[in-house]
């Protein structure tokens, strides 16, 4: 995503300036720009329905979509959806980010470990990974256990290739710089390595939880009776596409805000970064 | 008393990088060493420094073997490497962790003093200037008062001006504790601002090809007869280094090539 937004900024890059010290004019136009193409086909829409020009029962206009939202917020049921979509995310991920760091670390640090089980994980990713859900189904059961087996499974792979990617490339003349001074190997991995790869780490830790949003849609939409994914099919079922469109909407709002989380958490531990684009982190 | 003792290496790949290297340093004293590219130099003073160990023979600091890192022993190296992760002052202080703080904080702002970079505490590295950094660096090594400070080529990443002027600032910190200076360079004049012996080394395998006195008197005058004689001695030995290996090679021997290509 930070791509797509580096790619159409128009101004000159200030390489050098801190953080925080961006004027907030240049980003607000920036997001009023973005705004432009939807806003224009939102209202067009619905202006395109209101004068009985287009009929928006298969694609519901806006004030639709807003009042099944709202209507579903009122009764509480929005909130309850989310609440189960998120802690499964939420287990997923937990189980996830702990195996596939682990495995992530020792791998990249230990080629001996690597040898033994990168080939065996490779060819584990190549597995499309719906392609587990009957197995998950009857090993864990139909309920929470597959689900999140999943969950974790999406999770795990971006966070195990980041980590370990991240471990191998850390710069050995640093590391020789603490062998210089002495450190223990228990202060090596804290004041050396941990530091080192702190920037991948929050990397993958983001696309890791991207992958577990995707990940939650398969699994609620394989059969749920609560979580967003339940509300997609269920308004599929009944012919109520506000519904699906409010919940899509519902797991855009989340997944841009648990992005957010982890980038406003580690934001203050990376402000030493040397970046092309270090002034604009919470983007 | 730094003493190596037939200091031979031969890498697991076969490289015979060092043959039988024996040097005995004093206290204090400023050793440079000068070679053609490849021909130990860094080898040596990284089995000195105990990050790396000789296949044979020893090194030997007042009567203790080094085999690992020592903190009598500071290095630097030819990039200033500070962490990026750690603000200037904490990079300074970056060997003094198991000194209570105040202690630390005073030791920090006294060396950034020395190295003229005070106002530079609280930055982060990437904001620092090359001259600037390997300053860094320096102060880096000295916080722990070390006994011998080796230098990896420390000034060749600069330009000309940065170069001496940091050469000047070297010798202001070093006149300060006195540690033993073992300084590797391919810079002949810089050799000869801060020696007070100057070892040659030929390559293939790497060994002290010529020892050249370089005693006069401090500061030295670049423009006076006697640096240019000792100028002279080096450039000729460094010639002569590389024209024996050139022979072997059967390649051309005379001296001008020998003077083009020595590093
Ligand atoms: N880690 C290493 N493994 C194998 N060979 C090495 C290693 N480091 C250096 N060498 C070889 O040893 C020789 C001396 O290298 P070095 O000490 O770096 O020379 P210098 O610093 O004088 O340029 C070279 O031929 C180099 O290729
Ligand atoms: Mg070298």
């Amino acid at each position: 995503m930070s791509l797509v937004q580096m790619s159409v900024r128009d101004e000159p890059v200030a390489v050098t300036e801190k953080p925080g010290r961006k004027p907030g004019f240049g980003r607000h136009s920036r997001l009023v720009f973005g705004l432009v193409v939807p806003v224009v086909l939102a209202l067009g829409w619905e202006i395109l329905v209101r004068l009985g020009l287009a009929n928006g029962r298969l694609v519901p206009p806006p004030s639709v979509i807003f009042a099944t939202f709202a209507e579903l917020a009122r009764s509480g049921e929005l909130q309850r959806h989310i609440l189960v979509t998120t802690s499964r995310v939420a287990a997923g991920f937990a189980i996830g980010t702990i195996t596939g760091t682990l495995l992530g670390a020792i791998s990249g640090y230990s080629a001996l470990t690597r040898r033994l089980f990168d080939p065996t994980l490779q060819a584990l990713r190549a597995i499309p990974s719906i392609a587990w859900v009957p197995l998950f189904i009857l090993w864990f059961g139909i309920f929470e256990g597959s689900k999140i087996t999943l969950i974790s499974v999406g999770v795990f792979f971006p966070v195990y290739l980041g980590v370990m990617g991240a471990v191998m490339s850390v710069d050995r003349k640093l590391v020789e710089v603490g062998r210089a001074f002495r450190l223990s190997p228990v202060a090596m991995v804290r004041r050396i390595l941990l530091p080192a790869v702190l920037p991948a780490y929050v990397i993958a830790l983001r696309s890791g939880l991207g992958l577990g949003w995707m990940f939650v849609v398969a699994a609620e939409l394989l059969g749920a009776s609560e979580g967003l994914g339940f509300l997609l099919v269920d308004g599929q079922q009944l012919g109520k596409p506000a519904q699906i469109v409010a919940a899509i909407v519902a797991f855009a709002i989340i997944g841009k805000i648990s992005d957010w989380i982890i980038v406003l958490a580690t934001a203050p531990l990376l402000r030493w970064e040397d970046r092309f684009s270090a002034e604009r982190v919470a983007d | 008393m730094l003493t190596l003792e037939n200091v031979s290496k031969t890498y697991p790949n076969g490289v015979h990088a060092l043959e039988k290297i024996s040097l005995e340093v004093k206290p204090g004293e400023v050793i440079v060493i000068v070679g053609g590219s490849g021909c130990g130099k860094s080898t040596l003073l990284r089995a000195i420094s105990g990050l790396d160990t000789p296949s044979r023979g020893r090194v030997v600091l007042d009567g203790v073997e080094i085999k690992l890192p020592q903190e009598q022993i500071g290095i630097i190296f030819q990039e200033p490497r500070l962490l990026p992760w750690l603000s200037v002052a904490d990079n300074v202080g970056f060997g003094l962790d198991n000194r209570p703080r105040a202690e630390r904080r005073e030791r920090v702002a006294e060396a950034l003093a020395r190295v003229g970079l005070s106002d530079k505490a609280d930055v982060w590295p990437r904001e620092l200037s090359g001259g600037q950094a390997q300053r860094v660096a320096i102060a880096r090594a000295l916080v722990p008062r070390p006994q011998v400070l080796l230098l990896d080529e420390p000034f060749s990443a600069l330009d000309a001006f940065t170069r001496t002027d940091l050469q000047d600032h070297l010798l202001y910190l070093w006149a300060d504790t006195r540690p033993t200076l073992i300084l590797v360079t391919h810079d002949v004049e810089e050799a000869i601002v801060l020696a007070d012996r100057i070892f040659v080394m030929r390559p293939r395998p790497g060994q002290i090809f010529e020892e050249i006195p370089a005693d006069l008197p401090r500061p030295r005058d670049r423009q006076s007869a006697a640096f240019d004689f000792v100028k002279r001695r080096v450039l000729a030995a460094l010639d002569r280094s590389l024209a024996r290996d050139a022979r072997i090679d059967d390649r051309k021997t005379d001296a001008e090539t020998g003077a083009a290509m020595w590093w």
